[in-house]
């Protein structure tokens, strides 16, 4: 920070400063769309459109904002203790793996015990994949962002020989396995309402939106109204200073990267039993990376985190409708901005921080000159 | 045993032409994690670099017009990452997710605008790509047994770009510790403070760094598009980049150990197509996926400590405040 910074309102830094990192990240993709010979605004349209307009396009956006909400709080509790978990791809695969094994391994039992032991299967085994390399950067000093990126390959590596070994459905050559028993299908929203005589249009929105929403109230609470986590932000400011306040400093590394693993875990239950019903290979997409965006955005808050989750939600979906308007702009668009986001919304979220202090303190200088 | 001996050859030389753009992708990581730079977007400098050496071989027809731009490509990455968490000190993994993230997307956006094939580039004829080269003498070395085989399989016959990565390692490794600019790259990662009051520009050194790995990275992102291959394909470089971190990792930010590891991670994965259906002694037949989730696993264990002590730069990950 050079001297001559004023700071920025807390307004300002809340809203204002991701609004413009937010715009940057989108004008920076206007102008690959425009080099490429596109209308910038007509590809907005289709994407707002294909997000919330069309029919039944709300339920698909809040199906993909679901995941989003998930990964995107697994990497923001890492955040709060100041661990960077590039994991929740391969966290969230595990719980996938731990969602059908238990599931499967339930089938005889009724869904009211079966639905949620597998919910919770999938929680545990993503607690799993993450606890391993928060107790190695605990206990053996181990970076956890290199750890953590070999998980990830490491669960590749594990669901395809499963998935193609002794979990592939007999006659089927993609990698996936038999259909879940039913009863660990997660409801539907639109079937929800129809119990309750409200007609709306069949979307994969599922139990799990619900769930992802409990989730975010679950973090705040977590976070900002007990001990844990007031241990989890103090190991985050100061290790040192948690430390001879008398913190387990290992301890909550460890909690917290097994609570960060369940979120991302959590994030397969809205795929597997809210739609595909089966394990699929690669049915994470690399929405555990875009939890990282969604967490910087979101500013480790979950209503950031829902705000951007919900963002990245139409994206996506919107994304898709591109495919049907354009020829050359795809839905892997998404991705440009996905970066662009994340590059301006979190490696230089500070850029624009001294120029808009500098402007707003300009603009109350000015005011109070008037004034005075 | 001669068929044995062979396969074995041929399994090396395979070893030899999965490990280049390791090799590569690694020097340009001790480079820039030597200055104290996190370099976790090796991948998508390579990425880009194999997209750029394609694209513009394909639109001009010249091999080593591509080569070139690979290369100004993947320093083009490198600034961004360096305007970062250099110039902005921005958090250094950050802004190599979102480099690897804006290599996927970008690579694909501008590759469908181009040339509509589903972001994939033309092939290229033989002579717009790096071919192997048939050294002097191969024909000749044939009549000694055993040395001649190994001299026209494994010493001749690769591609330009495989000897470019094979002369990297003992470059690196002279630049580092032989060179002035070495010395000081290699205090910045430690010791910041000191060469800054030493009034050498913490800054300039960490960007020139980050310049070098930029190019080594468009080597091997142009040796898998232009040489190796001949067109690109989408996510082509398929976790290399990330192979090539743990392989600086597991050489412990040494160019020579560093070497080894891509050798012997080139080794495994050359080796998966071969085991794959034999059963072997006692422990049956070796699942290959087990063979490819290896380096992964070995470089877990290291940062673990259950293998030598891993001693990595110490201001990595660090911005130098003045």
């Amino acid at each position: 920070m050079s001297k001559s910074t004023p700071p920025l309102p807390y307004w300002a830094d809340v809203v204002l400063l991701p609004l413009i990192n937010l715009l940057a990240a989108l004008c920076m993709c206007g102008l690959v769309i425009f080099a490429i010979g596109e209308n910038p605004f007509s590809a907005l349209k289709v994407m707002i459109n294909g997000a919330f307009v069309y029919k039944g396009a709300l339920g698909y956006t809040l199906f993909y904002t679901t995941s989003f909400i998930f990964t995107g709080l697994a990497v923001a509790i890492a955040f709060h203790a100041k661990l960077f978990n590039i994991g929740a791809e391969g966290q969230a695969s595990l719980g996938g793996l731990g969602a059908t094994l238990i599931a499967f391994a339930l089938s005889s039992l009724p869904g009211i015990i079966a639905l949620p032991l597998a919910v919770a299967g999938a929680a545990l085994f993503g607690a799993a994949w993450g606890v391993v390399p928060g107790y190695l950067q605990a206990k053996r000093d181990s970076h956890i962002v290199i750890t953590t990126i070999m998980f990830n390959f490491i669960a590749a590596a594990l669901l395809v020989w499963l998935l193609a070994g002794i979990m592939l459905e007999p006659g089927q050559f993609s990698p996936q396995s038999s259909l879940l028993p039913e009863q660990t299908w997660l409801p539907k929203i639109h079937e929800i309402l129809g119990w309750v005589n409200i007609k709306t249009t069949p979307t994969p929105l599922n139990a799990s939106f619900l769930v992802a929403l409990l989730t975010c109230l679950f973090f705040w609470v977590l976070v900002w109204r007990t001990r844990l986590g007031f241990e989890i932000r103090t190991v985050g400011q100061n290790q040192d200073a948690a430390h001879y306040s008398g913190i387990n400093v290992a301890r909550v590394i460890i909690i917290t990267m097994a609570i960060s693993g369940a979120f991302a875990g959590l994030m397969a239950i809205n795929q597997i039993q809210g739609v595909s019903h089966k394990l699929i290979l690669g049915f994470t997409a690399g929405y555990g990376f875009t939890g990282i965006a969604v967490a910087l955005m979101g500013r480790n808050h979950p209503i950031g985190i829902f705000l951007a989750a919900l963002l990245f939600g139409a994206l996506v979906q919107g994304g898709t409708e591109l495919d049907f308007e354009f020829t050359v702009i795809t839905r892997e668009m998404v991705l440009l901005i996905q970066g662009m986001i994340i590059l301006f919304s979190g490696a230089l979220a500070y850029m624009f921080n001294p120029p808009l202090a500098r402007f707003i303190a300009g603009l109350t200088a000015g005011r109070e000159q008037s004034n005075g | 045993m001669a068929d044995f001996l062979y396969q074995l050859l041929l399994t090396f030389d395979a070893t030899l032409r999965i490990a280049t753009p390791l090799m590569l992708c690694a020097m340009a990581g001790i480079f820039s994690e030597r200055s104290g730079i996190v370099d976790i977007s090796l991948e998508g400098k390579l990425l880009s670099g194999a997209f750029v050496a394609a694209t513009i071989a394909a639109l001009t027809g010249n091999a080593w017009l591509g080569l070139g731009c690979a290369m100004l490509a993947g320093i083009t990455m490198s600034l961004i990452h360096g305007f970062a968490c250099i110039t902005h000190k921005g958090d250094q993994v950050v802004s190599g997710v979102a480099i690897n993230i804006l290599a996927s997307g970008l690579t694909i956006v501008l590759g469908i605008a181009l040339f509509q094939r589903g972001g994939q580039t033309p092939s290229l004829p033989k002579e717009d790509r790096f071919t192997p080269i048939q050294w002097w003498g191969v024909d000749l070395m044939d009549s000694i047994p055993i040395l001649g085989a190994i001299y026209r399989q494994l010493i001749s016959g690769h591609n330009l770009l495989v000897y470019i990565a094979l002369l990297a390692v003992p470059l690196t490794a002279f630049v580092l510790y032989k060179t002035r600019f070495g010395l000081r790259l290699r205090a910045v990662g430690e010791i910041p403070k000191a060469v800054d009051s030493a009034g050498i520009s913490v800054t300039w050194l960490r960007y020139r760094a980050l310049i070098i790995g930029g190019a080594l990275c468009g080597v091997a992102g142009a040796y898998l598009s232009i040489a190796q291959g001949g067109n690109f394909v989408k996510e082509m470089s398929a976790g290399k980049g990330y192979i090539a971190l743990a392989a600086v990792v597991f050489g412990n930010w040494r160019p020579l150990t560093a070497f080894l590891a891509c050798l012997m991670f080139g080794f495994l994965e050359a080796s998966t197509a071969r085991v794959e259906g034999i059963e072997f002694w006692v422990i049956g037949e070796i699942p290959s996926q087990l063979l490819q989730a290896i380096p992964y696993i070995l470089t877990v264990l290291l940062l673990a400590g259950f293998i030598g002590k891993p001693k990595p730069p110490a201001a990595i990950g660090q911005p130098y405040y003045k």
